[in-house]
């Protein structure tokens, strides 16, 4: 049983955030007296992550994942309640934690920009107290994982984004921290430098038993990385658990295209007492609770005359997606 | 800078070794970043020649029907306009690059990759950038300062040296700490751009002797904004004009401006909310 890593208890957050009135009368009067309220954004969260675990923040825009990201990495004071990462305070920011923590954000580079990746790796590896030799072998090692050689020679500004992603990824992994926080890594990417960077983070995990922490749009890089996850919602915790006892929650039924090889079994099928979606000719769309499956398909190949069946797993960025913009849904 | 061998917040005990490690690799770093575009390190340079022609021209126009300013000769005001090039060519190498960026750091949020880094922050934010075209200035403001010696006659021996070499590093230090000051505050106001070319255009005035201004003016520039000791001071001690309450005055406000610099700008940091995602 491996231990916690990441220790969070009734974790609260507030900011000051002031609003102005449209228009120049607006304007105005927010120069000379700007009106300022506390609103709170996180409210009360509690959480433990084990050594090793990846877990993904789910939540919409302004729910605040990445508040929470960055109290537990250090950089956000937490109003109150008390986080413990590896050990130690994040606020505190000492040497030995930022030693074991990283944070990638996809919107934000710190490579420079003017110069090729591979002088910034250097720096980095100095910052990090790594002599010259070491640094050659890790960054060898995180190139050949992250399939990328050349690029490192050329300058930042000239590489595609995805290239850029690759060396930034590097940039932060340079020191081979244990825990890896990353807010939405893959935003901007195409489809292929998305999936490489999943691919590349499964392996990072599988290889250091790194914890990761992951907030993510892309419900892939969710759903393919995570098995763990926490929904955020209105700074409070909506659900903390599997993904799949999530999904299953959220959409307790399956559909089935049955196609018969005619009507007439297809108007049976209709009448059969099933739960009709659609009906074109002889395709019917089924609807089926996730716990009888196994029996209705059992019932409907013995008793219907098939000519093919699909089952069609729910569209899990929908689900989620929906649930998270509608900020009523009861967990 | 500040950066003394002494515990710090969130880092520990500095080990002077590993930041020189990373300075090397900071003038590295930012050599190769500016020498990547030729023509505006040409442009520098020559920006850097006329600037100084032309403050000297300006100089000999308000010498032109007074033999003196202030009690100030043309030769020896040439020495306020040697230090304030070398100041100037300090602010243009190392503070103007790094201290407006911070304004950046903190707008966009990159602030955060700094403040994630094993590395005392301020060091990083100070000095991680330098522009090459103003070492010229810095030698032009030596060179400068080399004929002031020759054309004031002056003796230059181990005390000269000595008492020159502190009133000037002092000044490059209050120099620093006030811009540092002002570009701290942007973790409250966000925008300070201005605020640090208000403080460029005082280091103007820090060319002319305080003595040619008003009673209230100096109190001004001495008291509020220590431009006075910027330039004034160490041309003082150039001439061996300088009573020694005076420099030791400087070497208070500078010890003071560096604690309070450094301490609100830890102070500032527990204010940093990092820029919305």
């Amino acid at each position: 049983m491996s231990k916690n890593i990441i220790d969070v208890k009734n974790l609260s957050k507030s900011f000051y955030i002031s609003s102005k009135e449209p228009g120049l009368k607006g304007t105005i009067k927010h120069f000379f007296r700007r009106k300022s309220t506390s609103l709170k954004v996180i409210k009360n969260v509690s959480f433990e992550i084990k050594e090793g675990e990846i877990v993904g923040f789910l939540g919409a825009n302004g729910a605040g994942k990445t508040t929470i990201l960055k109290m537990l990495c250090g950089l956000i004071y937490p109003s109150e309640g008390s986080i413990l990462v590896s050990g130690y305070l994040p606020f505190k920011r000492k040497e030995n934690f930022l030693k074991k923590i990283t944070l990638i954000m996809g919107q934000k580079q710190q490579l420079i920009w003017d110069l090729p990746p591979i002088e910034s790796l250097y720096l980095n590896a100095s910052i990090y107290d790594i002599d010259k030799f070491e640094a050659k072998r890790r960054i060898k090692k995180l190139s050949e994982m992250l399939e990328i050689s050349d690029e490192l020679f050329i300058p930042v500004r000239k590489l595609s984004l995805g290239q850029r992603m690759k060396s930034e990824l590097m940039a932060a992994l340079i020191h081979e921290p244990n825990i890896l926080f990353l807010d939405e890594p893959t935003l901007g990417l195409d489809i292929n430098a998305q999936r490489n960077l999943r691919k590349f983070l499964e392996k990072y995990n599988k290889e250091t038993n790194a914890t990761i922490c992951l907030t993510s749009h892309y419900m892939k890089d969710i759903t393919s990385l995570c098995k763990r996850v926490i929904c955020v919602q209105n700074g409070s915790i909506s659900y903390d658990g599997k993904l799949d006892q999530l999904l299953k929650k959220l959409s307790p039924v399956k559909e089935i295209l049955v196609v018969c090889r005619s009507e007439e079994d297809a108007k049976r099928l209709e009448t059969s007492g099933f739960s009709i979606k659609n009906k074109a000719k002889n395709e019917i769309t089924i609807q089926i609770k996730n716990d009888s499956i196994t029996s209705s398909l059992r019932t409907i190949i013995n008793n219907f005359d098939i000519e093919d069946l699909y089952v069609n797993e729910p569209p899990i960025d929908e689900i989620i997606g929906k649930v998270l913009i509608k900020n009523d849904y009861d967990f | 800078m500040g950066f003394g061998n002494k515990k710090i917040y969130g880092h520990g005990i500095m080990n002077p070794r590993k930041y020189l490690r990373v300075y090397t690799k900071f003038l590295h770093t930012s050599l190769a970043s500016e020498l990547e575009y030729k023509t505006n390190i040409l442009i520098d340079l020559i920006t850097s020649i006329l600037s100084l022609i032309g403050s000297i021209f300006l100089l000999s126009i308000f010498f032109q029907n007074n033999k003196s300013i202030g009690g100030w000769e043309f030769e020896q005001a040439l020495i306020i306009q040697g230090i304030y090039t070398i100041l100037n060519g300090i602010t243009n190498t190392w503070f103007n690059p790094n201290l407006t960026e911070i304004v950046k750091h903190i707008r966009e949020g990159t602030l955060d990759f700094v403040l994630l880094k094993p590395i005392d922050s301020q060091f990083y934010i100070s000095l991680k950038k330098i522009t090459p075209s103003g070492f010229l200035e810095i030698l032009l403001g030596f060179c400068l300062l080399l004929y002031c010696i020759k054309i004031n006659q002056i003796t230059i021996n181990f005390s000269f040296l000595t008492l020159f070499l502190i009133t000037i590093i002092c000044s490059i230090c209050i120099l620093y700490s006030l811009w540092f000051f002002i570009s701290t505050t942007t973790i409250w106001f966000v925008k300070t751009w201005n605020a640090t070319e208000v403080l460029r255009s005082f280091l103007y005035i820090g060319r002319f002797p305080l003595n040619s201004f008003t009673f209230s003016l100096q109190i001004f520039f001495s008291v509020f904004i220590p431009i006075a000791f910027i330039t004034t001071i160490p041309s003082e001690v150039f001439l061996g004009l300088s009573q020694f309450w005076k420099i030791m005055l400087e070497v208070f406000v500078t010890i003071v401006f560096l604690f309070s610099s450094r301490k609100f700008w830890l102070f500032a940091l527990k204010f940093y909310s990092s820029a919305s995602s």
